[in-house]
């Protein structure tokens, strides 16, 4: 599936991923391949996101500070208001 | 005839004035690209942001939009002026100004007159401005433009919304620049809260998806909603950032060309003056030599 990660700086990630990880506002969620379409806020926290073809050992992490997320036919978009590495 | 050494001096005083205009004009060339692509990152975010508002919008009653969408009687106005920190960018700021009373006069002079008229400037010059007249000013965010970045906008933005929210004011309205091209700017007037309901007659909101909503569609819009009005004041600055880089790199092109022309005419005058000189002290030597070979 491909995950976008977007501020209204710039694009921080595109790429194909196998899984992520969500703060959502109401709990963290995670989401993999063939998700049903969701959308929902998100909370402070980490976002976790393996690459494909990597282990899951190299998991990247930002730190994100509100947003939304959406799921949609195999397609995550981020919106974050700002990210921190 | 003027005297030739003033005349040099004038030619040396436009050249260096032009040296300094030619480099503004590279160094808004520079910024304006910069600004350029600001506007460009920030388009996908926006366009996203928009498409899933629609998406979540889709039915909702719009009493639970929440405040922002409220029409109220209008007692209190809050406009907010954005302007640059510098001049030297031709008719950029007056443009504003003038649109701005332009806008007074027409829709708020009674407000105005019970000084329930508040502005906000953003940049310098509107700050000096206004502050110098009889204005209410609000002076919190006028230097913004120091450090244009998306953390301090919304900020701004968050505190615009909140005194909306508490009833400090019922109408918001943003007066900037647009960016048309380097060298158009188009200055608009355009109302900020309460939001101006679109209603897309063409498609009533088809959402075809059946999204999960987490946690529900009310929470949502009104988590969105928010969002989006940072994003609109965010990309307003933007613009008009961008605008300022095209007036001054217009303005500071069209002082290069006019020095040119200056010191075309300057020249011109040096050599004409120069040249009479040296035919007067000719006439003189020749005068001279006639006299000794008359006697």
């Amino acid at each position: 599936m491909y995950l976008e990660i977007i501020t209204p700086e710039r694009i921080h990630f595109e790429g194909e991923v196998d899984e992520a990880t969500f703060p959502g506002s109401a709990g963290s969620f995670q989401v993999l391949n063939n998700h049903a379409p969701l959308i929902s806020t998100l909370g402070k926290g980490e976002l976790r996101f393996v690459k494909k073809k990597h282990k899951k050992s190299h998991e990247n992490v930002m730190i994100v500070d509100g947003g939304v997320v959406e799921v949609l036919n195999n397609r995550i978009i981020v919106l974050a208001e700002s990210i921190e590495r | 005839m003027a005297n030739l050494k003033e005349v040099r001096g004038r030619i040396k005083s436009v050249m260096s004035t032009q040296q300094i205009t030619k480099a503004m004009k590279m160094v808004a060339a520079a910024k304006l690209r910069r600004a350029q692509d600001r506007m460009v990152q920030m388009r996908p975010y926006a366009r996203r942001l928009n498409s899933l508002l629609q998406n979540v919008s889709a039915g909702v009653d719009p009493e639970l939009v929440g405040n922002y969408g409220k029409e109220r009687v209008v007692d209190s106005v809050l406009l907010v002026v954005i302007t640059s920190d510098r001049g030297l960018c031709g008719p950029f700021n007056g443009n504003i100004f003038k649109a701005v009373s332009q806008n007074i006069q027409d829709n708020y002079a009674s407000v105005q007159k019970r000084g329930k008229l508040t502005i906000l400037p953003i940049g310098k010059k509107a700050y000096d401005f206004y502050r110098k007249r009889d204005y209410r000013v609000d002076s919190k965010f006028y230097e913004l433009l120091n450090k244009l970045d998306f953390e301090i906008v919304k900020e701004t933005a968050e505190y615009v919304m909140s005194s909306f929210d508490e009833g400090e004011f019922d109408r918001v309205e943003i007066v900037y620049n647009e960016f048309k091209n380097v060298a158009q700017q188009i200055i608009r007037v355009e109302q900020y809260l309460p939001i101006p309901l679109v209603v897309d007659e063409e498609n009533p909101l088809k959402s075809g998806t059946d999204y999960i909503l987490e946690p529900s569609k009310e929470l949502l819009v009104r988590e969105i909603i928010p969002k989006s009005l940072k994003i609109q004041l965010y990309k307003t600055l933007l613009e008009s950032n961008a605008a300022e880089q095209g007036a001054r790199m217009t303005a500071m092109d069209q002082a290069t060309d006019n020095a040119d022309e200056l010191l075309k005419d300057l020249r011109l005058t040096y050599n004409r003056t120069r040249q009479a000189a040296i035919t007067k002290e000719i006439l003189e030597i020749v005068g001279g030599a006639e006299a000794l070979q008359a006697s």
